[in-house]
């Protein structure tokens, strides 16, 4: 079977931690090995949060320097700061929208001019999907499902050995009934982001 | 109904190595639970409590510290009830004293001591090996790698505690505890109904005076003996490879060998010894791998628990082999590790030829803001530390003041633009320092604590402030729940979910009056400056006075409408 390796990376608070359960539901519905691990607690209080998912028989629920099969980031900014994480290949799959840190608001330090960045990203690899993910968020009804957003947009990159099928009944069996509508638009939105 | 009670034979779950444990004492049959939260051990306990709603047959609940849940699983397992308290490494340290005697007097039900251990630091304050307290106290010791293990070993640690009729450590880490894994689970006993214990008196058991303590421990160290052989034949302990180069490794870090093993096929040279099982030390077993090996890596994060145990077992047989590991600089004694530098070790410790990944060139990235994690906002805390510091800078006595602290959210109170977190050990330290800092400085003292944390360790120390004449402020800062760790429930709450309506209240406020203390004030921090003006006469005194700044966890308080 083959193995792959997911980083995802973003902030407290975006609904990373929903994102991996889903994704890690969807491997148990198609009976692909998966392992798993998440940061709980102070790390989460606004900070940068990963989870790092291993599929297809991989043991270890981390992804060290240069082993990330793809990265994916809520956040754009998160994005470039787990590329260390990334070799040659990696998929990258990432929401353009930023999350303004605290810090600078307060003035103590600068947020990145983003495009010329993304045109970096592009030349460096050579599968990039970029998407807005807040603004299709928003567009499915709901700014909280950018992780589901993101979900549909990882599903339409390819990559994942399950099908899309899968996915959405994974999304059905975890998110809440009241939420299930929006959710089901946010993924199809992020989906036709990056296969249209 | 709970998705861990639901879950039927033989379905496979995606589970948190902490569900995991929670699913497999329930197929154990545990009855009754008793813990303090701690990241990451805190979703043990969460899940117990939630279920324990659903199940007549399961008695849980949060206790104020480690080591009175300690005692309340105990007591159980004395009962002859099976039991499991939970907590953090450093919760270990609190029910160390419990824990010591415990060993000596030992249990007739099954009795399981989570303890979970956090390299790296995420959420503690230090990264403290627990396995060393399993080898102070003689108790038998569990490490299991992944969230399957978990749950195979808590079913199997009640077997072993009430066959040895001795607590039973299962120490996780924190890429165990909040690792997800398949977990293909078993059948649940019934918990129809509410089970209850006897307990047979035994003064010659269960009182160690000093004539009982002489003789149980000579009992412990027998049973020390009947745990190293059934060390040595565990499934949890178990060879893979083959040749004259060794690895010997245990917990997450086993996974990473395991990894590396598979990507370097080393199978022909390369023979690992994975130990769950790791205390008392299967020194045969050991022993049996070094007499086949030239040379042998030990790789497990933290201290070098097995490299020690090889480094006796070696010289007790008089063996010459190579052992690598901490103390040949192969891999460090701090921080968790990861899987590449686990095969870089590897690759270095036998001189293979190690693949490196081709890396992106990412010079081109500029520097990005960073996110510390701060206080959320609407955060209550950050109210009451800006009326503490506005009403101490009208004084002239900010830059003379020393701001204690204390474990929780709040800790976070060191960051800009607040900075008032000046010294910090553990849980309670918030009060009994600034008894030291008192005698031993002029400087004015402010220190700060959370609801939890003062039921957890400040009753006592302010107790000694009063009796001992301290002069310092203390500020509770209590917003109605254990806010760091999820939102467990503390005695003084009156915002609290329906299922604890009954429970009798305890208000910080008459405690501390009750314990001595004179000068005491409850504030509004939202309300600025009304409250500045009934903090500042209690700041302008000298003397030892308690505010408790009163007002709910914003995000608790908009989980609980949600609920309700």
């Amino acid at each position: 079977m083959k193995k792959l390796r997911i980083l995802t990376v973003g902030v407290g608070g975006q609904g990373i931690l929903l994102f991996s359960k889903i994704l890690g539901e969807a491997c148990l519905k198609a009976d692909i090995p998966v392992a798993m691990s998440e940061v709980h607690g102070m790390a989460q209080r606004g900070g940068v949060v990963e989870t790092n998912i291993v599929m297809g028989g991989i043991k270890s629920p981390l992804i060290a320097k240069g082993e990330a099969d793809v990265l994916v980031g809520l956040e754009p900014v998160e994005t470039l700061r787990a590329l260390p994480r990334t070799r040659k290949g990696t998929v990258i799959v990432s929401s353009t929208d930023p999350v303004v840190p605290q810090i600078v608001k307060d003035g103590f330090a600068k947020y990145p001019e983003l495009p010329p960045l993304f045109e970096k990203l592009k030349e460096l690899f050579n599968k990039v999907y970029l998407f807005p993910g807040e603004q299709l968020a928003r567009e499915a009804g709901t700014s909280r499902a950018l992780n589901v957003v993101t979900l549909g947009a990882l599903t339409g990159t390819g990559i994942l050995p399950f099908s899309k099928e899968d996915m959405v009944e994974a999304i059905k069996s975890t998110v809440k009934p009241q939420f299930l509508e929006a959710n089901l638009k946010a993924f199809e939105l992020g989906f036709n982001a990056v296969t249209a | 109904m709970h998705p861990l009670v639901e879950a039927k034979p033989g379905q496979k779950l995606l589970l948190l190595g902490n569900e995991a444990i929670v699913r497999g004492a329930l197929e154990a049959g545990l009855k009754i639970g008793a813990a303090y939260p701690g990241t990451p051990s805190s979703e043990i306990g969460n899940n117990l409590f939630q279920i324990q709603h659903e199940l007549p047959g399961l008695y849980f609940e949060f206790s104020t510290n480690e080591k009175v849940a300690t005692e309340v699983a105990a007591a159980a397992a004395a009962s002859g009830l099976r039991s499991l308290t939970c907590m953090k490494h450093v919760g270990l340290n609190v029910a160390a004293d419990a824990l010591m005697t415990l060993a000596y007097i030992g249990v007739q039900g099954g009795m399981v001591i989570v303890v979970a251990d956090d390299p790296s630091c995420h959420s503690s304050q230090n990264e403290q090996d627990s396995r060393y307290y399993a080898r102070l106290s003689g108790l038998p010791l569990l490490e299991p790698a992944t969230p399957e293990e978990a749950y195979q070993m808590t079913r199997f640690a009640f077997e072993l505690s009430e066959k040895l009729e001795l607590p039973v450590l299962l120490r996780t880490t924190t890429r165990v505890s909040h690792a997800r894994g398949v977990v293909k689970v078993g059948e649940m006993p019934s918990y129809d109904k509410p089970v209850k214990g006897k307990f047979e008196k035994d003064i010659r058991r269960w009182v160690p005076i000093p004539a009982v303590a002489r003789e149980r421990h000579k009992v412990l160290l027998e049973k020390m003996k009947e745990a190293e052989t059934l060390a040595e034949s565990a499934s949890w302990n178990f060879v893979y490879g083959n040749g004259t180069l060794g690895i010997i490794t245990s917990s997450v870090a086993a996974n990473y060998v395991y990894d590396a093993f598979q990507e370097l096929n080393i199978d022909e040279k390369i023979r690992v010894l994975t130990l769950g099982f790791t205390h008392p030390w299967p020194t045969k077993l050991i022993a049996e791998f070094l007499s086949q090996v030239e040379k042998v890596l030990v790789v497990e994060e933290l201290e070098p628990y097995l490299e020690e145990a090889a480094r006796v077992v070696a010289q007790r047989e008089g063996f010459k082999v190579d052992i690598l590991g901490k103390y040949s600089g192969h891999l460090p004694r701090y921080f968790e590790f990861d899987p590449g530098q686990v095969k870089e070790a590897i690759a270095r410790a036998f001189s293979l030829d190690l693949p490196q990944p081709e890396t992106p060139d990412v010079s081109w990235v500029p520097d990005l803001p960073p996110r510390p994690p701060t206080l959320c906002p609407g955060c209550p805390h950050r109210e009451t530390y800006n009326v503490i510091k506005d009403v101490l800078k009208d004084l002239g006595q900010l830059e003379n003041t020393i701001f204690p602290t204390d474990i929780g959210c709040y800790t976070l109170g060191i960051l800009p633009p607040i900075q008032m977190a000046d010294y910090l050990i553990c849980m309670g330290s918030s009060v009994g320092s600034p008894c030291g800092f008192s005698v031993a400085t002029d400087q004015r003292i402010v220190s700060f604590i959370g609801d939890s944390t003062f039921f957890h360790a400040g009753l006592s120390p302010l107790a000694s402030a009063v009796f001992n004449k301290h002069n310092f402020t203390l500020v509770v800062l209590d917003n109605e729940t254990t806010a760091m760790t999820g939102h467990q429930p503390v005695p003084s709450q009156e915002l609290r979910p329906k299922v604890l309506e009954d429970r009798p209240r305890i208000d910080i406020a008459e405690v501390v009056k009750a314990l001595g203390v004179k000068n005491v004030v409850t504030i509004n921090p939202y309300q600025k400056e009304k409250a500045k003006e009934a903090v500042r006469p209690i700041l302008e005194k000298n003397e030892l006075s308690v505010i408790i700044a009163k007002a709910p966890c914003v995000l608790y308080r908009a989980r609980l409408a949600k609920k309700k």
